[in-house]
Protein backbone atom coordinates (compact mmCIF):
# COMPACT_ATOMS: atom_id res chain seq x y z
CA UNK A 1 0.00 0.00 0.00
CA UNK A 2 1.49 3.21 -0.77
CA UNK A 3 1.76 6.15 1.82
CA UNK A 4 1.94 9.86 0.86
CA UNK A 5 5.15 11.20 2.50
CA UNK A 6 7.60 14.10 2.42
CA UNK A 7 10.85 13.32 0.92
CA UNK A 8 12.98 14.02 4.15
CA UNK A 9 11.20 11.53 6.53
CA UNK A 10 10.32 8.82 3.69
CA UNK A 11 14.28 9.16 3.30
CA UNK A 12 14.34 8.38 7.37
CA UNK A 13 11.96 5.85 7.79
CA UNK A 14 13.70 4.14 4.82
CA UNK A 15 16.73 4.31 6.37
CA UNK A 16 15.71 2.93 9.41
CA UNK A 17 14.07 -0.27 7.68
CA UNK A 18 17.16 -0.73 5.53
CA UNK A 19 19.18 -1.49 9.13
CA UNK A 20 20.29 2.09 10.50
CA UNK A 21 20.37 2.04 14.13
CA UNK A 22 21.76 5.59 15.05
CA UNK A 23 21.55 8.92 13.85
CA UNK A 24 23.95 12.02 14.60
CA UNK A 25 22.56 15.30 13.05
CA UNK A 26 23.24 19.28 13.72
CA UNK A 27 19.75 21.71 12.57
CA UNK A 28 19.71 23.32 8.96
CA UNK A 29 17.42 23.77 6.79
CA UNK A 30 15.78 22.14 4.11
CA UNK A 31 16.78 18.73 5.75
CA UNK A 32 15.28 19.67 9.68
CA UNK A 33 12.56 16.57 8.72
CA UNK A 34 14.84 14.12 8.87
CA UNK A 35 16.95 14.78 12.28
CA UNK A 36 13.45 15.28 13.82
CA UNK A 37 12.09 12.31 12.60
CA UNK A 38 14.87 10.05 13.28
CA UNK A 39 14.81 11.27 16.79
CA UNK A 40 11.95 9.90 17.76
CA UNK A 41 11.34 7.06 15.54
CA UNK A 42 14.75 5.35 16.52
CA UNK A 43 14.08 5.01 20.14
CA UNK A 44 11.11 2.76 18.85
CA UNK A 45 13.62 0.65 16.99
CA UNK A 46 15.94 -0.07 19.70
CA UNK A 47 18.18 2.56 17.85
CA UNK A 48 20.00 5.88 19.24
CA UNK A 49 20.37 9.80 18.17
CA UNK A 50 22.03 12.45 19.18
CA UNK A 51 21.43 15.74 18.43
CA UNK A 52 25.49 16.67 18.02
CA UNK A 53 27.07 20.21 18.99
CA UNK A 54 28.16 21.02 15.21
CA UNK A 55 28.30 19.02 12.13
CA UNK A 56 32.03 18.74 13.06
CA UNK A 57 30.86 17.15 15.54
CA UNK A 58 28.46 14.48 13.91
CA UNK A 59 30.32 13.38 11.16
CA UNK A 60 33.05 12.88 13.50
CA UNK A 61 30.11 10.70 15.59
CA UNK A 62 29.65 8.65 12.48
CA UNK A 63 33.45 7.64 12.45
CA UNK A 64 33.24 6.77 15.88
CA UNK A 65 29.69 4.62 15.58
CA UNK A 66 30.16 3.22 11.87
CA UNK A 67 33.57 2.44 12.82
CA UNK A 68 32.25 0.19 15.94
CA UNK A 69 30.40 -1.55 13.16
CA UNK A 70 27.30 0.17 13.68
CA UNK A 71 24.68 1.45 10.74
CA UNK A 72 24.71 5.14 11.17
CA UNK A 73 23.84 8.01 9.21
CA UNK A 74 23.65 11.93 9.19
CA UNK A 75 22.25 14.50 6.95
CA UNK A 76 22.61 17.73 6.41
CA UNK A 77 22.47 20.85 3.70
CA UNK A 78 25.16 22.56 2.02
CA UNK A 79 27.03 24.61 4.35
CA UNK A 80 26.75 21.80 6.96
CA UNK A 81 28.33 19.25 4.60
CA UNK A 82 31.13 21.62 4.28
CA UNK A 83 32.18 21.70 7.83
CA UNK A 84 32.16 17.48 7.56
CA UNK A 85 34.86 17.44 4.69
CA UNK A 86 37.58 16.68 7.16
CA UNK A 87 35.52 13.86 9.01
CA UNK A 88 34.39 12.40 5.23
CA UNK A 89 38.36 12.26 4.39
CA UNK A 90 39.45 10.67 7.38
CA UNK A 91 36.24 8.06 7.03
CA UNK A 92 37.36 7.37 3.12
CA UNK A 93 40.74 6.93 4.08
CA UNK A 94 39.68 4.67 7.02
CA UNK A 95 36.93 2.79 4.78
CA UNK A 96 33.94 2.98 7.34
CA UNK A 97 30.89 2.51 5.81
CA UNK A 98 28.01 4.75 6.59
CA UNK A 99 25.41 7.00 4.66
CA UNK A 100 24.92 10.81 4.40
CA UNK A 101 22.51 13.11 3.16
CA UNK A 102 22.72 16.16 1.55
CA UNK A 103 19.66 17.96 0.88
CA UNK A 104 21.43 20.64 -1.32
CA UNK A 105 20.58 24.74 -0.87
CA UNK A 106 22.06 27.36 -2.91
CA UNK A 107 25.30 28.37 -2.14
CA UNK A 108 28.51 29.79 -2.11
CA UNK A 109 28.56 30.72 1.44
CA UNK A 110 25.44 31.14 3.79
CA UNK A 111 23.48 31.34 -0.29
CA UNK A 112 20.03 30.55 0.22
CA UNK A 113 17.44 27.90 1.23
CA UNK A 114 16.04 27.10 -1.63
CA UNK A 115 16.72 24.25 -3.84
CA UNK A 116 20.13 24.04 -5.87
CA UNK A 117 22.75 21.66 -6.92
CA UNK A 118 25.94 23.26 -6.59
CA UNK A 119 27.71 20.56 -4.25
CA UNK A 120 28.15 18.28 -7.21
CA UNK A 121 31.87 18.87 -7.68
CA UNK A 122 31.99 18.69 -3.68
CA UNK A 123 29.60 15.32 -3.91
CA UNK A 124 31.36 13.51 -6.54
CA UNK A 125 35.35 14.67 -7.39
CA UNK A 126 35.95 14.44 -2.68
CA UNK A 127 35.31 17.31 -1.05
CA UNK A 128 37.80 17.23 1.25
CA UNK A 129 41.80 16.87 1.30
CA UNK A 130 43.61 13.72 -0.36
CA UNK A 131 42.28 11.67 -3.38
CA UNK A 132 38.88 9.87 -2.70
CA UNK A 133 35.33 9.32 -3.94
CA UNK A 134 32.18 8.43 -2.24
CA UNK A 135 29.26 6.51 -4.30
CA UNK A 136 26.82 9.45 -4.88
CA UNK A 137 23.56 8.86 -6.09
CA UNK A 138 20.97 11.88 -7.35
CA UNK A 139 17.50 10.48 -6.54
CA UNK A 140 14.67 12.20 -8.88
CA UNK A 141 11.64 11.68 -6.35
CA UNK A 142 10.45 10.05 -3.09
CA UNK A 143 10.19 6.60 -4.01
CA UNK A 144 13.71 6.82 -6.24
CA UNK A 145 14.91 7.93 -2.54
CA UNK A 146 13.25 5.29 -0.39
CA UNK A 147 14.83 2.28 -2.84
CA UNK A 148 18.24 3.71 -2.82
CA UNK A 149 18.37 4.55 0.14
CA UNK A 150 17.18 0.94 1.58
CA UNK A 151 19.92 -0.87 -0.03
CA UNK A 152 22.51 2.01 1.04
CA UNK A 153 23.76 0.64 4.16
CA UNK A 154 24.36 -2.78 2.08
CA UNK A 155 26.19 -0.87 -0.77
CA UNK A 156 28.66 0.90 2.01
CA UNK A 157 29.06 -1.75 3.86
CA UNK A 158 30.16 -4.13 0.38
CA UNK A 159 32.72 -1.99 -0.44
CA UNK A 160 33.45 0.01 3.27
CA UNK A 161 32.77 3.24 1.60
CA UNK A 162 30.49 6.13 2.49
CA UNK A 163 27.56 6.48 0.48
CA UNK A 164 25.70 9.70 -0.26
CA UNK A 165 22.43 10.78 -1.06
CA UNK A 166 22.81 13.94 -3.16
CA UNK A 167 19.00 15.36 -3.04
CA UNK A 168 18.02 18.88 -2.72
CA UNK A 169 15.60 21.63 -1.10
CA UNK A 170 12.61 20.33 -3.41
CA UNK A 171 13.16 16.41 -3.01
CA UNK A 172 13.19 17.05 0.54
CA UNK A 173 9.82 19.14 1.02
CA UNK A 174 7.68 17.62 -1.85
CA UNK A 175 4.68 14.42 -0.48
CA UNK A 176 4.74 11.89 -3.12
CA UNK A 177 3.06 8.66 -2.59
CA UNK A 178 5.40 6.10 -1.47
CA UNK A 179 5.70 2.01 -1.34
CA UNK A 180 8.07 1.50 1.80
CA UNK A 181 9.76 -2.16 1.91
CA UNK A 182 9.86 -4.54 4.69
CA UNK A 183 11.95 -3.73 8.22
CA UNK A 184 15.23 -5.54 7.33
CA UNK A 185 16.52 -8.03 10.77
CA UNK A 186 19.51 -6.41 11.64
CA UNK A 187 20.40 -8.70 13.86
CA UNK A 188 20.69 -11.15 11.23
CA UNK A 189 23.88 -8.95 9.72
CA UNK A 190 26.75 -10.43 8.93
CA UNK A 191 29.78 -9.18 12.13
CA UNK A 192 32.31 -6.79 10.48
CA UNK A 193 35.73 -8.30 11.10
CA UNK A 194 37.55 -5.14 10.60
CA UNK A 195 35.23 -3.27 13.53
CA UNK A 196 36.14 -1.79 16.86
CA UNK A 197 33.28 -3.67 18.33
CA UNK A 198 35.60 -3.85 21.36
CA UNK A 199 36.00 -7.68 22.02
CA UNK A 200 39.28 -6.89 20.15
CA UNK A 201 42.52 -8.05 22.37
CA UNK A 202 46.25 -8.87 20.88
CA UNK A 203 46.38 -9.89 17.38
CA UNK A 204 42.63 -9.51 17.24
CA UNK A 205 42.71 -5.92 18.20
CA UNK A 206 41.32 -4.22 15.41
CA UNK A 207 42.68 -0.65 14.21
CA UNK A 208 40.31 2.16 12.89
CA UNK A 209 42.65 4.44 11.11
CA UNK A 210 43.32 7.27 8.55
CA UNK A 211 47.43 7.62 9.67
CA UNK A 212 49.50 6.19 7.12
CA UNK A 213 52.85 7.38 7.90
CA UNK A 214 55.25 6.03 5.79
CA UNK A 215 55.33 7.22 1.88
CA UNK A 216 54.67 3.47 0.38
CA UNK A 217 52.44 1.99 2.64
CA UNK A 218 50.03 5.37 1.77
CA UNK A 219 50.42 5.24 -1.84
CA UNK A 220 50.13 1.14 -1.64
CA UNK A 221 46.57 2.14 0.70
CA UNK A 222 45.89 4.92 -2.21
CA UNK A 223 46.37 2.13 -4.88
CA UNK A 224 43.89 -0.07 -2.98
CA UNK A 225 41.20 2.30 -3.25
CA UNK A 226 41.38 3.63 -7.11
CA UNK A 227 40.91 -0.35 -7.55
CA UNK A 228 37.95 -0.34 -5.38
CA UNK A 229 36.55 2.50 -7.39
CA UNK A 230 37.14 0.54 -10.33
CA UNK A 231 35.40 -1.98 -9.07
CA UNK A 232 32.77 0.19 -8.17
CA UNK A 233 32.22 1.48 -11.26
CA UNK A 234 32.12 -1.70 -13.19
CA UNK A 235 29.03 -3.27 -10.76
CA UNK A 236 27.26 -0.41 -9.20
CA UNK A 237 26.92 2.35 -11.80
CA UNK A 238 23.36 3.21 -12.51
CA UNK A 239 21.64 5.52 -15.18
CA UNK A 240 18.26 5.70 -16.71
CA UNK A 241 17.27 6.20 -20.72
CA UNK A 242 14.40 7.98 -21.28
CA UNK A 243 13.35 8.18 -25.06
CA UNK A 244 16.57 8.19 -26.29
CA UNK A 245 16.38 5.53 -28.74
CA UNK A 246 16.15 8.28 -31.65
CA UNK A 247 16.79 11.00 -30.34
CA UNK A 248 18.27 13.83 -31.70
CA UNK A 249 18.91 16.28 -28.85
CA UNK A 250 20.11 14.69 -25.83
CA UNK A 251 18.80 16.65 -22.42
CA UNK A 252 20.91 15.71 -19.29
CA UNK A 253 19.91 16.15 -15.89
CA UNK A 254 20.33 14.29 -12.67
CA UNK A 255 17.46 14.66 -9.61
CA UNK A 256 14.49 16.64 -9.97
CA UNK A 257 16.10 18.59 -12.82
CA UNK A 258 15.77 15.04 -14.67
CA UNK A 259 11.92 14.97 -13.68
CA UNK A 260 11.38 18.31 -15.67
CA UNK A 261 13.66 17.61 -18.28
CA UNK A 262 11.12 14.03 -18.43
CA UNK A 263 8.35 16.76 -19.20
CA UNK A 264 10.33 18.97 -21.50
CA UNK A 265 11.18 15.99 -24.04
CA UNK A 266 7.73 15.30 -24.17
CA UNK A 267 6.77 19.06 -25.05
CA UNK A 268 9.73 18.82 -27.87
CA UNK A 269 8.42 15.80 -29.25
CA UNK A 270 5.00 17.33 -29.65
CA UNK A 271 6.84 20.10 -31.50
CA UNK A 272 8.62 17.24 -33.79
CA UNK A 273 11.80 17.63 -32.15
CA UNK A 274 13.45 14.06 -31.65
CA UNK A 275 14.32 14.54 -27.76
CA UNK A 276 15.30 12.05 -25.07
CA UNK A 277 16.59 12.57 -21.65
CA UNK A 278 19.96 10.70 -20.36
CA UNK A 279 19.45 10.32 -16.39
CA UNK A 280 22.52 9.31 -14.30
CA UNK A 281 21.59 7.92 -10.90
CA UNK A 282 25.01 7.48 -9.36
CA UNK A 283 26.55 10.34 -9.95
CA UNK A 284 29.91 8.89 -8.95
CA UNK A 285 30.62 6.35 -10.42
CA UNK A 286 29.37 8.57 -13.61
CA UNK A 287 27.68 6.72 -16.33
CA UNK A 288 30.00 7.59 -18.79
CA UNK A 289 29.75 3.78 -21.04
CA UNK A 290 26.08 4.78 -21.28
CA UNK A 291 27.00 8.54 -22.34
CA UNK A 292 30.02 7.68 -24.99
CA UNK A 293 27.82 4.92 -26.76
CA UNK A 294 25.36 7.72 -26.90
CA UNK A 295 27.56 9.83 -28.40
CA UNK A 296 28.29 7.67 -31.41
CA UNK A 297 25.15 7.31 -32.05
CA UNK A 298 24.44 8.96 -35.17
CA UNK A 299 21.18 10.39 -35.05
CA UNK A 300 22.19 11.96 -31.95
CA UNK A 301 22.97 15.80 -32.24
CA UNK A 302 23.83 17.57 -29.62
CA UNK A 303 23.87 17.21 -26.05
CA UNK A 304 22.32 19.55 -23.33
CA UNK A 305 23.24 19.65 -19.97
CA UNK A 306 20.67 21.02 -17.28
CA UNK A 307 21.80 21.95 -13.72
CA UNK A 308 20.63 24.38 -10.80
CA UNK A 309 24.41 25.66 -10.82
CA UNK A 310 26.91 27.31 -13.41
CA UNK A 311 27.63 24.06 -14.55
CA UNK A 312 29.09 21.06 -13.11
CA UNK A 313 28.21 17.71 -13.91
CA UNK A 314 28.59 19.19 -17.95
CA UNK A 315 32.34 18.48 -16.99
CA UNK A 316 31.73 15.03 -16.64
CA UNK A 317 29.64 14.57 -19.93
CA UNK A 318 32.19 16.24 -21.50
CA UNK A 319 34.88 14.06 -20.55
CA UNK A 320 32.61 11.30 -21.15
CA UNK A 321 31.07 11.38 -24.64
CA UNK A 322 35.15 12.50 -25.77
CA UNK A 323 33.37 15.87 -27.10
CA UNK A 324 31.69 13.46 -30.25
CA UNK A 325 28.53 15.85 -30.16
CA UNK A 326 28.37 19.62 -28.71
CA UNK A 327 27.14 19.55 -25.25
CA UNK A 328 25.35 22.60 -24.35
CA UNK A 329 23.87 23.81 -20.77
CA UNK A 330 21.24 25.80 -19.51
CA UNK A 331 21.10 26.26 -15.81
CA UNK A 332 19.26 28.08 -13.26
CA UNK A 333 20.88 29.06 -9.77
CA UNK A 334 20.26 30.69 -6.55
CA UNK A 335 17.42 28.29 -5.51
CA UNK A 336 15.40 29.21 -8.80
CA UNK A 337 14.23 25.99 -10.64
CA UNK A 338 13.62 25.96 -14.18
CA UNK A 339 10.19 24.74 -15.56
CA UNK A 340 9.94 22.84 -18.87
CA UNK A 341 8.94 25.59 -20.97
CA UNK A 342 12.04 27.36 -19.65
CA UNK A 343 14.07 23.99 -21.48
CA UNK A 344 11.46 23.68 -24.86
CA UNK A 345 12.36 27.73 -24.89
CA UNK A 346 15.97 27.11 -24.53
CA UNK A 347 16.07 24.19 -27.00
CA UNK A 348 13.81 25.85 -29.95
CA UNK A 349 16.12 28.78 -29.91
CA UNK A 350 18.87 26.92 -30.18
CA UNK A 351 17.44 24.92 -32.97
CA UNK B 1 61.50 -18.12 39.47
CA UNK B 2 58.64 -16.32 40.84
CA UNK B 3 57.20 -13.16 38.66
CA UNK B 4 56.99 -10.63 41.23
CA UNK B 5 56.17 -7.47 38.47
CA UNK B 6 54.81 -7.89 34.98
CA UNK B 7 53.86 -5.16 32.19
CA UNK B 8 50.05 -4.93 32.33
CA UNK B 9 48.55 -7.31 29.73
CA UNK B 10 46.65 -4.10 28.36
CA UNK B 11 49.56 -2.72 26.72
CA UNK B 12 50.94 -4.60 23.83
CA UNK B 13 54.69 -5.30 23.55
CA UNK B 14 55.61 -2.34 21.02
CA UNK B 15 57.70 -0.10 22.53
CA UNK B 16 56.87 3.97 23.15
CA UNK B 17 58.45 6.65 20.83
CA UNK B 18 58.02 9.26 23.62
CA UNK B 19 60.77 11.04 24.47
CA UNK B 20 63.23 10.67 27.35
CA UNK B 21 61.74 12.51 30.56
CA UNK B 22 57.94 12.85 28.95
CA UNK B 23 54.93 11.15 31.32
CA UNK B 24 52.88 10.34 28.49
CA UNK B 25 54.81 6.66 28.89
CA UNK B 26 53.51 6.59 32.48
CA UNK B 27 50.09 7.62 31.76
CA UNK B 28 49.75 5.28 29.20
CA UNK B 29 50.61 2.49 31.96
CA UNK B 30 47.95 3.58 34.49
CA UNK B 31 45.16 3.84 32.19
CA UNK B 32 46.22 -0.04 30.92
CA UNK B 33 46.59 -1.27 34.91
CA UNK B 34 43.31 0.59 35.39
CA UNK B 35 41.40 -1.42 32.64
CA UNK B 36 43.15 -4.84 33.30
CA UNK B 37 42.34 -4.57 37.35
CA UNK B 38 39.02 -3.44 35.91
CA UNK B 39 38.61 -6.29 34.08
CA UNK B 40 38.03 -4.10 30.52
CA UNK B 41 39.77 -6.97 28.54
CA UNK B 42 37.94 -7.86 25.84
CA UNK B 43 35.08 -4.96 26.78
CA UNK B 44 36.98 -1.81 25.94
CA UNK B 45 37.65 0.73 22.96
CA UNK B 46 40.09 3.43 23.06
CA UNK B 47 40.51 6.70 20.99
CA UNK B 48 43.63 8.29 19.92
CA UNK B 49 44.14 12.29 19.32
CA UNK B 50 46.66 13.94 16.79
CA UNK B 51 49.59 14.81 18.83
CA UNK B 52 51.88 13.10 20.37
CA UNK B 53 50.06 10.29 21.49
CA UNK B 54 48.92 9.64 17.96
CA UNK B 55 50.49 6.16 17.51
CA UNK B 56 48.33 5.13 21.28
CA UNK B 57 46.38 3.20 19.02
CA UNK B 58 49.85 1.10 18.74
CA UNK B 59 50.51 0.52 22.37
CA UNK B 60 47.28 0.01 24.12
CA UNK B 61 45.93 -4.01 23.87
CA UNK B 62 42.15 -3.27 22.88
CA UNK B 63 40.27 -2.12 19.63
CA UNK B 64 41.43 1.60 19.10
CA UNK B 65 40.20 4.05 16.77
CA UNK B 66 42.57 7.47 15.72
CA UNK B 67 40.37 10.59 15.61
CA UNK B 68 40.76 13.70 13.64
CA UNK B 69 42.39 16.44 15.43
CA UNK B 70 39.92 17.56 18.80
CA UNK B 71 37.25 14.98 17.71
CA UNK B 72 38.09 12.25 20.19
CA UNK B 73 35.08 13.05 22.39
CA UNK B 74 32.89 12.45 19.32
CA UNK B 75 34.21 9.66 18.10
CA UNK B 76 34.01 8.29 21.34
CA UNK B 77 30.20 9.33 21.95
CA UNK B 78 29.46 7.45 18.52
CA UNK B 79 31.40 4.10 20.08
CA UNK B 80 29.86 4.49 23.35
CA UNK B 81 26.23 5.08 22.10
CA UNK B 82 26.19 2.17 19.95
CA UNK B 83 27.70 -0.19 22.09
CA UNK B 84 27.36 1.02 25.43
CA UNK B 85 28.18 -2.30 27.25
CA UNK B 86 32.12 -0.97 26.57
CA UNK B 87 34.53 0.85 28.51
CA UNK B 88 35.25 4.00 25.70
CA UNK B 89 38.44 6.68 26.66
CA UNK B 90 39.91 9.23 24.81
CA UNK B 91 42.77 9.98 24.90
CA UNK B 92 43.86 13.74 24.41
CA UNK B 93 46.58 16.22 24.10
CA UNK B 94 46.19 19.78 25.51
CA UNK B 95 46.54 21.46 21.97
CA UNK B 96 43.96 18.26 20.63
CA UNK B 97 41.46 18.77 23.56
CA UNK B 98 41.44 22.54 24.60
CA UNK B 99 42.04 24.51 21.62
CA UNK B 100 40.88 22.65 18.53
CA UNK B 101 38.43 20.40 20.57
CA UNK B 102 37.15 22.85 22.88
CA UNK B 103 33.73 22.40 21.66
CA UNK B 104 33.78 18.75 21.02
CA UNK B 105 35.02 18.09 24.94
CA UNK B 106 32.60 20.59 26.19
CA UNK B 107 29.68 19.38 24.67
CA UNK B 108 30.31 15.65 25.35
CA UNK B 109 30.75 16.91 29.20
CA UNK B 110 27.45 18.87 28.93
CA UNK B 111 25.59 15.82 27.52
CA UNK B 112 27.33 13.60 29.93
CA UNK B 113 28.28 11.10 27.70
CA UNK B 114 29.25 7.76 29.48
CA UNK B 115 32.69 7.70 28.66
CA UNK B 116 36.17 8.50 30.26
CA UNK B 117 38.42 10.88 29.38
CA UNK B 118 42.61 11.23 29.96
CA UNK B 119 43.85 14.74 29.64
CA UNK B 120 47.36 15.41 29.41
CA UNK B 121 47.98 18.76 29.88
CA UNK B 122 52.14 19.73 29.19
CA UNK B 123 51.42 23.36 28.41
CA UNK B 124 52.73 22.80 25.05
CA UNK B 125 52.38 21.10 20.72
CA UNK B 126 54.61 18.86 21.26
CA UNK B 127 54.15 17.03 18.05
CA UNK B 128 54.44 20.36 16.06
CA UNK B 129 57.25 21.27 18.03
CA UNK B 130 56.64 23.41 20.48
CA UNK B 131 54.34 26.10 19.91
CA UNK B 132 51.90 27.88 22.17
CA UNK B 133 49.37 25.71 23.69
CA UNK B 134 46.01 27.22 25.23
CA UNK B 135 47.38 25.68 28.21
CA UNK B 136 50.75 27.62 28.41
CA UNK B 137 51.93 29.12 31.39
CA UNK B 138 52.00 33.22 31.46
CA UNK B 139 55.92 33.91 31.02
CA UNK B 140 56.25 30.18 29.65
CA UNK B 141 57.99 30.44 26.31
CA UNK B 142 57.12 28.86 23.11
CA UNK B 143 57.93 28.86 19.35
CA UNK B 144 54.93 30.98 18.86
CA UNK B 145 55.49 32.88 21.94
CA UNK B 146 59.21 33.33 21.95
CA UNK B 147 59.36 36.12 24.78
CA UNK B 148 57.36 34.31 27.30
CA UNK B 149 53.67 33.84 27.02
CA UNK B 150 52.27 37.61 27.29
CA UNK B 151 48.12 37.49 28.34
CA UNK B 152 48.49 40.95 26.41
CA UNK B 153 49.33 39.32 22.91
CA UNK B 154 48.88 35.88 23.52
CA UNK B 155 46.00 35.51 25.72
CA UNK B 156 45.32 33.59 28.57
CA UNK B 157 45.35 29.84 29.74
CA UNK B 158 42.38 27.80 30.48
CA UNK B 159 41.73 25.35 33.35
CA UNK B 160 39.82 22.36 32.01
CA UNK B 161 38.63 20.91 35.16
CA UNK B 162 37.19 24.46 36.88
CA UNK B 163 35.38 25.04 33.76
CA UNK B 164 33.82 21.24 32.96
CA UNK B 165 32.93 21.08 36.90
CA UNK B 166 30.79 24.24 36.00
CA UNK B 167 28.74 21.35 34.18
CA UNK B 168 25.66 19.09 35.21
CA UNK B 169 26.60 16.09 33.10
CA UNK B 170 30.26 15.34 34.28
CA UNK B 171 30.22 12.67 37.32
CA UNK B 172 34.07 12.78 38.38
CA UNK B 173 36.74 15.60 37.86
CA UNK B 174 40.03 15.03 39.10
CA UNK B 175 43.40 16.99 38.08
CA UNK B 176 46.60 14.10 39.03
CA UNK B 177 50.24 14.86 38.17
CA UNK B 178 53.06 12.35 37.56
CA UNK B 179 56.32 14.13 39.09
CA UNK B 180 56.88 11.36 42.19
CA UNK B 181 55.93 7.79 42.89
CA UNK B 182 53.26 9.01 45.55
CA UNK B 183 51.41 10.86 42.63
CA UNK B 184 51.89 8.74 40.13
CA UNK B 185 50.10 6.74 42.95
CA UNK B 186 47.24 9.28 43.31
CA UNK B 187 46.91 9.44 39.49
CA UNK B 188 46.12 5.68 39.04
CA UNK B 189 43.54 5.73 41.76
CA UNK B 190 41.83 8.90 40.36
CA UNK B 191 41.93 7.14 36.55
CA UNK B 192 40.64 3.75 38.53
CA UNK B 193 37.41 6.05 40.04
CA UNK B 194 36.75 7.49 36.68
CA UNK B 195 36.62 4.03 34.42
CA UNK B 196 35.02 2.63 38.00
CA UNK B 197 31.92 5.79 37.59
CA UNK B 198 31.82 4.97 33.79
CA UNK B 199 31.21 1.05 34.47
CA UNK B 200 28.50 2.19 36.75
CA UNK B 201 26.61 4.28 34.49
CA UNK B 202 27.14 7.56 36.51
CA UNK B 203 28.08 9.71 33.62
CA UNK B 204 30.92 11.56 32.01
CA UNK B 205 34.59 11.35 33.74
CA UNK B 206 37.22 13.48 33.15
CA UNK B 207 41.35 13.07 34.76
CA UNK B 208 43.70 15.97 33.52
CA UNK B 209 46.91 14.88 33.79
CA UNK B 210 49.92 17.26 34.61
CA UNK B 211 52.41 16.09 32.00
CA UNK B 212 56.05 16.95 31.25
CA UNK B 213 57.46 17.66 28.47
CA UNK B 214 61.52 18.01 28.43
CA UNK B 215 62.27 18.46 24.16
CA UNK B 216 59.93 21.19 23.95
CA UNK B 217 60.35 23.24 27.14
CA UNK B 218 64.49 23.02 26.40
CA UNK B 219 65.14 21.25 29.86
CA UNK B 220 66.81 18.10 31.13
CA UNK B 221 64.28 15.57 32.24
CA UNK B 222 64.69 15.87 36.03
CA UNK B 223 64.34 19.86 35.64
CA UNK B 224 61.09 19.44 33.60
CA UNK B 225 59.18 17.33 36.21
CA UNK B 226 60.22 20.05 38.64
CA UNK B 227 58.75 22.60 36.34
CA UNK B 228 55.70 20.43 36.37
CA UNK B 229 55.93 20.21 40.36
CA UNK B 230 56.66 24.27 41.13
CA UNK B 231 55.41 26.51 37.81
CA UNK B 232 52.38 23.98 36.26
CA UNK B 233 51.15 22.55 39.58
CA UNK B 234 50.65 26.50 41.16
CA UNK B 235 48.53 27.70 38.78
CA UNK B 236 47.11 24.13 37.98
CA UNK B 237 45.88 23.18 41.77
CA UNK B 238 45.70 19.31 41.76
CA UNK B 239 42.55 17.78 43.32
CA UNK B 240 39.10 16.78 42.96
CA UNK B 241 36.70 19.13 41.16
CA UNK B 242 33.68 17.16 40.95
CA UNK B 243 32.30 14.19 42.36
CA UNK B 244 28.68 13.74 41.78
CA UNK B 245 29.11 10.60 44.77
CA UNK B 246 30.00 13.40 47.35
CA UNK B 247 27.19 15.02 48.81
CA UNK B 248 28.27 18.49 50.46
Amino acid sequence: MKELMKGNEAIAEAAIRGGCRAFFGYPITPQNEIPEYMSWRLFEVGGTFVQAESEVASINMIYGACGAGARAMTSSSSPGISLMQEGISYICCAEIPCVLVNMVRGGPGLGGIQPAQGDYFQATKGGGHGDYHMIVFGPQGVQECVDLMYNAFDLAEKYRIPVMMLGDGMLGQIMEPVELPPMKDVSKLEKKAWATDGTGVGKNRRIVNSLLIEPDKLEAHIKHLEEKYAEIAKNETLYEEYMTDDAEIVLTAYGTVARIGKSAVHMLREKGIKAGLLRPITLYPFPSDAFLKTAQKDSVKKFVCMELSSGQMIEDVKLATHMLKPVEFFGRNGGNVMTPEDIVDFITKEA
Amino acid sequence: MAVVFQKTKMLTDTPFHYCPGCTHGIAHRLVAECLEELGAEGKCVGVAPVGCAVFAYNYFNCDMQEASHGRAPAVATGIKRVAPENLVFAYQGDGDLASIGMAEIVHAAMRGEKITVIFINNTIYGMTGGQMAPTTLIGEKATTCIYGRDPEKNGNPVKMCEMLATLTGPAYIERVALFDAAHVRAAKKAIKKAFTYQKENKGFTFIEVLSSCPTNWGMAPEQAIQFVKNEMQAFYPLGVYKDTEVKD
